[in-house]
């Protein structure tokens, strides 16, 4: 058995974190049609990001192993995911149909 | 130097490091593969957002309803099978087995609803004529990269509703233990955590107005 190296977090706690969930689903989907200000891409992102946070943390139970696991795991898949933002910039040369500078 | 002592590389036998992470072999094992697996999707899901970005004529064909009233209702029942999926991860630490397979079964009709529900929202697009490199609306992509992407989705959910139906009946078999249990739940919660993603990105930031 994989007993966690914390207590279970319990019923009410999951459920908690269900209804945060579904919530922030809701949100997203009223967000999506009254867009103003903010970028909808970056709202979008950031209640993802939360929701994957909730779902990480509490329903896959990272919050009650060993700190070291987080340590090892989170630090290094943000580190490759972030580096990906470099292709963000030849996204933008494309639609303005520029060449590549010779 | 005694046997023991030559195996353990000097060090006398019984002194072994304990695991850093101090969780069973196979759960690390788990965790390996949902980084590896996340970072996958991370990159189809920019290699999405690079050519969204590019196209000045990206479609948005995603109508309130069906489609994104479809997505909200996979939406809950993905979460909601991970739930369930939560529940029965409480029952195998209980040592309740028949709980367990229940809350497991269960969780496998939330996968296949999921499942089905998706084919539906596919075969309404198909039918509105998107194939992989043509669409009625705009730039030719939005297919390879919606099939792309909402397929990759869509094979993790069938792979976990086989994989989860194996292990409740060999579960009841004994075959496998309540760790077994607790590892393929990270695979379903992550598969739960990937669509989370997936429904803002793909069809949100896609939706008719």
């Amino acid at each position: 058995m994989n007993s966690a190296a914390k207590p279970d977090g319990g019923l009410k706690t999951y459920l908690i974190v269900y209804v945060c969930i579904l919530a922030i689903a809701g949100l997203q989907v009223f967000l999506a049609y009254h867009a103003e200000g903010v970028p909808l891409l970056t709202r979008m992102l950031v209640l993802a990001i939360i929701q994957a946070a909730l779902a990480v943390m509490f329903f896959m139970h990272l919050r009650q192993e060993r700190r070291s696991l987080l340590l090892a795991l989170i630090p290094a898949t943000l580190f490759v995911l972030l580096m990906m933002n470099m292709i963000w910039s030849d996204s933008f040369r494309l639609i303005h149909m520029r060449a590549f500078p010779k | 130097m005694s046997e023991a002592n030559l195996t353990m590389g000097g060090h006398p036998a019984g002194i072994m490091e304990e695991s850093p992470f101090a969780i069973p072999s196979a759960k690390l094992v788990m965790w390996l593969f949902i980084i590896a697996d996340a970072v996958t999707f991370g990159a189809i899901l920019f290699a999405y957002g690079y050519v969204r970005n590019a196209s000045p004529d990206w479609p948005t064909p995603f109508k309130f309803s069906p489609s994104i009233v479809n997505v909200m209702l996979m939406t809950f029942i993905l979460v909601t099978s991970s739930l369930t999926m939560l529940m029965a991860v409480r029952a195998a630490r209980k040592d309740d087995r028949s709980g367990a397979i229940r809350w497991t079964f269960i969780t496998v009709a939330g996968g296949i609803v999921f499942a089905l529900l998706h084919l539906r929202e596919w075969l309404g697009l198909i039918g509105e004529g998107v194939r992989l490199f043509q669409n009625p609306w705009g730039a030719s992509l939005f297919g390879a990269t919606f099939f792309s992407i909402t397929g990759l989705h869509l094979t993790h959910v069938v792979g976990g509703v086989i994989a989860l139906t194996v292990l409740a009946l060999g579960y009841k078999r004994g075959q496998y233990d309540g760790g077994d249990i607790e590892n393929w739940a990270l695979y379903w919660h992550f598969v739960d955590m990937v669509w989370m993603f997936v429904v803002p990105l793909v069809y949100l930031m896609n939706i008719a107005r």
